[in-house]
């Protein structure tokens, strides 16, 4: 039998390319806290926001193919750091509950699957079986004065009867972790608002003006740089900073970390490993005021 | 070019209930969605948080109205239900438990198959998605770009974002095909030959 912090860990595609400081860091630090991620072999595409636009068996049968490939490990269950990978994967998992529905996903399927495994977030795990008590007995390099806004995202918590886990209006596990890794979480108040999610590409308006909002949000409330558990805010937020801002006449310079990166920062991995030279707002100074703030104290 | 505060306001005319009321949409809608759609009472929780309301011709509470008068030809034909970005934020603020979200995920269906298409970037944008998925099992980004680009003829879309991606290194140029690629083309094939039957 594995280990009770053994899991099947599902990437999702943008871990591969445009969110690959997400995935590189958030298998360094479950590294470090000691829980084991076993990827799915042979994952595949979950189908994301398309799918269940297009159909609800297709989107079902598209991610119960990996769901079908994880029973088959010995595994606690299934996690990804991907909420848009989460929310397909919980909502096929429930829809499959309903006998009818899971006989049609299983028609386009060579193997029907059991349905039976727990599907979480990695942030579930880090908060729930880890906790925040006991990551914070493992920071060496806490990120002492570090204002952050902390972004959930619209779907990470939402609708709660499918998501399970935390407040689905105020979400506090990612507070939680952050401010057990020393910094200081400002009262945001749009933690689950959308950020405009795939619209960037095909109606880049809705993301200009819904993730200017949530850039002016969290200037106004004082924070540094936002922290996120999701790939697509992320993208959103920073790598589209500069079309919000031009958008929207502004100029924000937000630092857009995922909450992967914060933690690993603190536990004194290397940049490197949580790939931080990926962001596209640099966030160095951050670090380097941390760095003097704590000079000047040891002094 | 009619504006979106233009239309909600001919979205609030008076309707003809009986020459006008399409029963079989409605038990088309409630039966795909396995919502009650008569539960709504109007409170307009939903449009409220709905962050897409500004972009929208037809507020969701609204379109939930018309769902219940039976106008599927003014529903299957808005802008709102491809824009609907599934946040879920309408489906837990409704105080009947009304699964909002879902019902605008099946008009958005029950357009596709009606042929509507306001909004066709976004349609494309999907189109071009699914179809990077079924030919490699995962999305290559790259590739779905120069396939969105394509097709629409819209070919700087992000360009600007090319010197501040580019050098990261983070957007691969070649596909990650998985070892299964045949069953995820399966997965297609057998979804195409049921929704074809």
């Amino acid at each position: 039998m594995s280990s009770s912090l053994t899991f099947a860990y599902y990437p999702g595609c943008s871990g591969q390319g445009t969110s690959i400081e997400y995935d590189k860091s958030t298998r360094a630090v479950c590294k470090a806290l000691g829980i084991e991620l076993v990827d799915i072999p042979d994952w595949s595409c979950c189908g994301s926001s398309p799918a269940h636009t297009v159909d609800h068996i297709l989107s079902a049968a598209l991610s119960a193919r990996n769901i079908l490939q994880a029973e088959d490990m010995d595994v606690q269950g299934i996690i990804t750091p991907c909420p848009s990978c989460l929310t397909n994967l919980k909502v096929a998992s429930h829809r499959m509950r309903d006998e009818q529905f899971k006989e049609k996903v299983d028609d386009l399927l060579n193997e029907p699957c059991r349905n039976d495994l727990p599907i979480m977030s990695v942030l579930q795990v880090i908060y729930e079986k880890l906790g925040p008590k006991a990551l914070a007995a493992k920071v060496t390099n806490p990120l002492k004065g570090l204002k952050l806004a902390p972004y959930y995202g619209c779907i990470m918590n939402r609708p709660p009867e499918v998501m399970d886990f935390d407040d689905c209006e105020n979400p506090v596990a990612m507070d939680h972790l952050m401010e057990a890794v020393g910094a200081e979480v400002m009262p945001f108040p749009l933690k689950v608002e959308c950020c405009g999610a795939s619209f960037g590409v095909a109606r880049n308006d809705v993301v200009t003006k819904l993730s200017g909002k949530l850039l002016d949000v969290a200037a106004d409330c004082g924070a540094a740089a936002m922290v996120t558990a999701c790939p697509l805010c992320q993208m959103n937020l920073d790598m589209r900073q500069d079309q919000i801002n031009r958008a929207n006449k502004s100029s924000h310079k937000m630092a857009v970390f995922y909450y992967t990166q914060l933690i690993g920062k603190a536990l004194g991995l290397s940049d490197a490993s949580l790939m931080l030279d990926k962001l596209c707002v640099d966030p160095g100074h951050l670090f380097r005021e941390i760095e003097t703030a704590r000079t000047a104290d040891a002094v | 070019m009619q504006t979106g505060k233009a239309k909600r306001i001919k979205a609030m005319e008076t309707i003809h209930v009986n020459s006008s009321c399409d029963e079989a949409f409605i038990h088309a809608v409630e039966n795909e969605s396995g919502e009650n759609v008569s539960l709504c009472y109007q409170c307009g929780n939903c449009t409220a948080g709905c962050p897409y309301t500004d972009f929208y011709d037809i507020p969701v509470s609204q379109i939930m109205r018309l769902v219940q008068m039976g106008q599927r030809e003014t529903v299957l034909s808005c802008r709102s239900i491809w824009l609907c970005a599934t946040c879920e934020s309408c489906t837990t603020r409704c105080p009947n438990n009304i699964d909002v979200a879902t019902v605008m995920d099946v008009l958005r269906h029950m357009a596709r198959r009606a042929g509507k298409n306001p909004e066709p970037q976004v349609k494309t944008f999907c189109d071009s998605f699914l179809a990077s998925v079924k030919r490699h099992g995962r999305v290559f980004e790259a590739g779905l770009m120069a396939s969105y680009m394509t097709k629409t003829g819209r070919i700087l879309t992000d360009a600007d974002l090319a010197p501040k991606v580019l050098p990261k290194g983070k957007l691969g140029f070649t596909p990650h095909n998985i070892v299964g690629k045949k069953e995820i083309t399966e997965i297609f094939q057998r979804y195409n030959a049921e929704k074809n039957s």
